[in-house]
């Protein structure tokens, strides 16, 4: 078999006699549990050669943005739950980011500590899915099992801390609705050292694989300049050679104190996407051990900045982008005045990276775009808002 | 964009009162400033007089007011001799008191290794008629943000590869962000369903006749009212 050519050629039908056949198209999706939601593809197809892909979203389009200008600043926290579902907590840490920025809120240090936990739980959450169905997708049944037993654990200490599980509404512009537990931190202490031996449980099923490794090495290569064109950030930039990521670049909440590495390869391919996703699972541990740290200097401090009773947004605009497991997300708020955002624009990571897919699907086989959607990491609530 | 932690600040026994952590003074509301001094706005009005209208910032980001013929030429100048490779977002504004009402907002940011991490915000004015000039040509990234304007405002862009609505579906009648819109919906069957319509039948978005969902029917009292009929419209008129 000839190796699979990323660059979106026409294949050489004389060299490639087997995958060679009239050019049919395929719809593949929306109703695909491989497409992680309701994505649909429409395929132009050669035998079994993709030749062109065209994505077709929009299938949960719920309107998001129409409802934040309905809503007061502080209501809208729950609508940014429902957009990347798997990733609450980093889409409220935008979206509170965003209108403490329009407002001039400054957090207090308990909470920014408290924040950058639970965004970085998150962060452990969603690669946990993401690995979970991108192996299952692949054929890898037992990461699956894996992984939501310890994704349970994450969504335990959620539960714990806000009572809720996948919809946390867990901050408020200005801090954070409640402290921690008592023992919380202890419990999240454990999983976080717990954790790193069941990674090297998933990269003992999975990294030195020769099915793994045959089914993603050099599948659907996205070079560094394409990635940047693209729009593409977080983890599939990082797998493509680009260090970018926005906590080194712009330290928010409590990322300036604290240390961690940006785990960034070099070759683009569906396998460095996935290195690249369990080195920032590590990290993410680490980042919660050291917030754990300086937790108790901050005992009993506030968790909620001063702010007036009802938050009217100035005459202004802001954009406020953070690193959430997918890439950046960020939302342009605009204010006029009154409580409500006169204009709330979400910049979701999911839908840029998912842009990228016809370029990495072309000139590969059919069965490899369920790895493709895997490793974009897409989340449609998140796509199609 | 919170300031940095200075922890404990307070105490000092004695002494006066120290100043209050930053957290617990009252939030400080930004307001926009002028920025023709910004290296930035300077340079670029430097290499391309006249598509700079006004350059602000606000909250620290910097807005700069962009003529719309010239917004691809500001973007490839940004991208080529001030490292602003990536492309954030597109988005639309609707002020349809203003004219022209829509504003196309492109947040553009320059990448770290090679320069310091900054995001720019450029803005154009349009109104329905008027196409903006698409930045395909400049970032591929723009393109799905770009339909997702038009799907939402109804903007066009000149020279896109593929001006579709992109959310939602291909008969939707109106454009959901514009703020004439109504939340509740519109019944949009007149340009699916043209069979049962006709072509120039059913609510238009935009008009103000939005179609509004039907009253519930009143619902049976239960429990302690035990005489209640089960269904009991007529004497519902009830206090």
């Amino acid at each position: 078999m000839s190796p699979p050519n990323g660059s979106g050629e026409p294949v050489d039908r004389l060299v490639d006699p087997l995958f060679c056949g009239e050019e049919m198209e395929l719809s593949f999706g929306p109703q695909h549990p491989a497409t992680h939601g309701v994505l649909r593809l429409n395929l132009r197809i050669e035998g079994e050669r993709i030749v062109g892909c065209y994505p077709i979203i929009g299938y949960l389009h719920r309107g998001t943005e129409k409802l934040f200008e309905l809503h007061p600043f502080f209501q809208n926290v729950p609508h940014t739950d429902r957009m990347d579902y798997v990733a609450a907590a980093t889409n409220n840490l935008a979206y509170v980011g965003a209108v403490e920025k329009l407002i001039g809120l400054s957090v207090p240090p308990r909470a920014r500590y408290i924040r950058t936990i639970l965004a970085e739980l998150q962060r452990i959450s969603s690669h946990l899915v993401w690995l979970a169905t991108h192996a299952i997708d692949i054929g890898a049944m037992t990461p699956f099992f894996y992984c939501f037993r310890e994704r349970e654990r994450v969504l335990d200490l959620f539960e714990q801390y806000c009572g809720a599980r996948l919809t946390l509404n867990c901050m408020r512009p200005g801090g954070l609705p409640f402290d921690l537990p008592a023992g919380w931190g202890d419990a999240c202490r454990r999983f976080c050292e717990d954790y790193p031996a069941k990674i090297a449980e998933y990269e003992g099923l999975l990294t030195e694989n020769r099915i793994w490794k045959r089914r993603t090495v050099g599948v659907g290569v996205l070079s560094p300049e394409a990635a940047v064109d693209l729009g593409v950030t977080g983890p599939m930039l990082r797998a493509s050679g680009v260090g970018f990521d926005l906590r080194k670049a712009r330290p928010y909440e409590a990322y300036g104190e604290v240390e961690f590495a940006v785990p960034v390869t070099q070759n683009g391919d569906t396998y460095d996407r996935y290195l690249v996703r369990m080195a920032e699972m590590r990290e993410s541990t680490k980042i919660v051990l050291q917030c754990l740290d300086l937790l108790p200097a901050t005992e009993g401090g506030p968790i909620m900045a001063k702010r007036p009773r009802v938050l009217k947004g100035p005459k202004g605009e802001v954009y406020h982008g953070i690193e959430g497991p997918k890439g950046e997300i960020g939302f342009y708020i605009v204010g006029d005045g009154t409580p409500n955002p006169y204009r709330c624009h979400v910049r979701p990571p999911s839908f840029m990276n998912l842009q990228a897919l016809p370029d990495l699907a072309n000139g590969h086989l059919v069965a490899d775009l369920v790895a493709l959607i895997g490793s974009t990491d897409i989340v449609l609530g998140e796509v199609d808002r | 964009m919170s300031e940095e932690g200075t922890p404990e600040t307070a105490a000092a026994p004695g002494e006066k009162p120290a100043e209050k952590p930053v957290w617990e003074r009252d939030p400080v509301v930004p307001e926009w400033r002028d920025a023709d001094d910004d290296p930035l706005a300077a340079a670029l009005r430097e290499a391309l007089p006249e598509a700079i209208r006004s350059a602000k910032t606000f909250a620290g980001d910097l807005t700069l007011d962009v003529e719309r013929e010239r917004l691809a030429d500001v973007a490839r100048e940004l991208k080529t001799s001030h490292g602003f490779s990536l492309i954030v977002d597109v988005c639309g504004a609707d002020y349809p008191n203003r004219e022209p009402r829509f504003d196309v907002v492109v947040h553009l940011a320059s990448l770290p290794p090679d320069r310091a991490y900054r995001v720019v915000r450029l803005k154009v004015q349009t109104d329905e008629a008027t196409p903006v000039p698409t930045l395909t040509g400049v970032y591929r990234g723009a393109n799905w943000p770009e339909r997702e304007v038009f799907d939402m405002y109804g903007v066009r862009f000149e020279g896109h590869p593929d001006m579709t609505r992109i959310l939602l579906w291909e008969g939707f009648n109106g454009h959901p962000l514009r703020k004439e819109f109504p939340v509740e919906g519109i019944d949009t069957g007149a340009a699916i369903y043209p069979e049962h319509y006709g072509e120039t039948m059913g609510p238009v978005a935009g008009t103000g006749t939005g179609w509004r969902p039907p009253k519930p029917a009143p619902v049976a009292p239960v429990g302690d009212s035990a005489d209640a009929k089960p269904e009991g419209p007529k004497e519902g008129g009830s206090a």
